[in-house]
């Protein structure tokens, strides 16, 4: 649930966000749509009562753009009394990273519901792009918490500076001298076509 | 045995699935412990810079002198200096690749010329042999 901001007004949530090939294919390979982030503009339609409501803009994450109006109405109903019914959506837009080549801390931070209350929590993860942070995110709470993505919502994002960062398990790969093996590696097949169940020798596993 | 193939900034590995298959590409930076920022240099394996998970790698004996996060032009420079290619071509691991590409390349017509050509070999070497050991 990202804070709406009133259109020229300061932007909410500094994260330049994103879309990349490597999320994508990520997600191929968990069967999820990958998260896009989009950028939702909408108001109250005019009325000859409001001639000129104002216009809120929300940041959203969403595998789609319907995804992405639905989240809108979804959330600005919480915050400001607009409906779908009686409102309009002026502009949705795709954002996507702008720098996509480095790898950035992202911190998240959400609320979700659990099966007894609900929760915030911060989350850190080291990825090229935002959207793919969130795409693991969803995925780590799915397993730690058996949390579905409809119980989740995502209060704030942002980059975070190396040095800032909380979690142990981004911590250890900060390293610039990082060194660690490969042990115990099933060789893999060069194409799913050549996979077996049953091989003719017990393969080897280690590679040095 | 212990281990001498580490993941690390700068280690020459072989894709071994997906589009990038049978190519080889550089680690410049790790993103957590599933997966690799790598990077070709596209100009000179055809590997453009992206996330890859471990399980697509097979770590090779080489390294490439850089620093995290090495742009394309540097890379590209310490990897034609290590001469990987050459290097990685003169490995057994390499022209056993090569070799089995090659005969998955074949047509009806050459797997027939490749059986006479082993008959012929063969021939060759054990005429030889029977002759060292007549006169032995």
């Amino acid at each position: 649930m990202q804070q709406p901001s009133v259109i020229g007004g300061r932007c909410m949530n500094a994260p330049p966000p994103s879309l990349i090939m490597a999320a994508r294919m990520r997600a191929i390979a968990s069967c999820m749509p990958p998260m896009r982030q989009y950028q939702v503009v909408g108001r109250k339609a005019p009325t000859e009562a409001d001639p000129n409501p104002p216009a809120y803009r929300m940041k959203v994450f969403a595998a789609t753009k319907v995804g992405a109006i639905s989240s809108f109405w979804y959330l600005i109903h919480q915050m400001r009394k607009m409906k779908k019914t009686t409102g309009e959506i002026l502009d949705v837009n795709e954002i996507v990273e702008k720098n996509a080549r480095i790898i950035k801390h992202y911190g998240i931070w959400l609320r979700y519901d659990s099966r007894s209350g609900t929760h915030n929590m911060y989350r850190e993860y080291r990825d090229l792009t935002l959207t793919g942070a969130v795409d693991q995110m969803y995925s780590e709470m799915a397993g730690r918490h058996r949390c579905r993505p409809r119980s989740i919502q995502i209060i704030r994002t942002g980059i975070v500076a190396a040095k800032d960062t909380k979690r142990a398990p981004v911590k250890q790969f900060q390293n610039s001298q990082i060194k660690f093996p490969l042990a115990h590696r099933i060789p893999r097949e060069p194409s799913k076509k050549f996979r077996t169940v049953f091989k003719a020798q017990r393969p080897n596993t280690f590679f040095g | 045995m212990g281990f001498t193939r580490f993941v690390e900034i700068g280690r020459v590995a072989l894709i071994n699935y997906g589009p990038d298959e049978g190519k080889l590409c550089t680690i410049i930076d790790v993103v957590d412990h599933n997966k690799a920022l790598i990077d070709g240099p596209e100009e000179l394996t055809g590997v453009k810079r992206q996330m890859i998970p471990f399980k697509r790698l097979a770590l090779t004996d080489f390294k490439v002198k850089i620093l995290r996060n090495a742009r394309q032009g540097t890379l590209k420079k310490a990897f034609a200096e290590a001469d990987v290619l050459a290097k990685w071509g003169a490995t057994a691991w390499a022209r056993k690749r090569a070799a089995k590409a090659k005969r998955a390349s074949l047509g009806d017509l050459d797997r027939f010329k490749l059986m006479i050509a082993r008959k012929q070999k063969a021939r060759a070497v054990n005429t030889a042999l029977a002759k060292l050991k007549k006169s032995a």
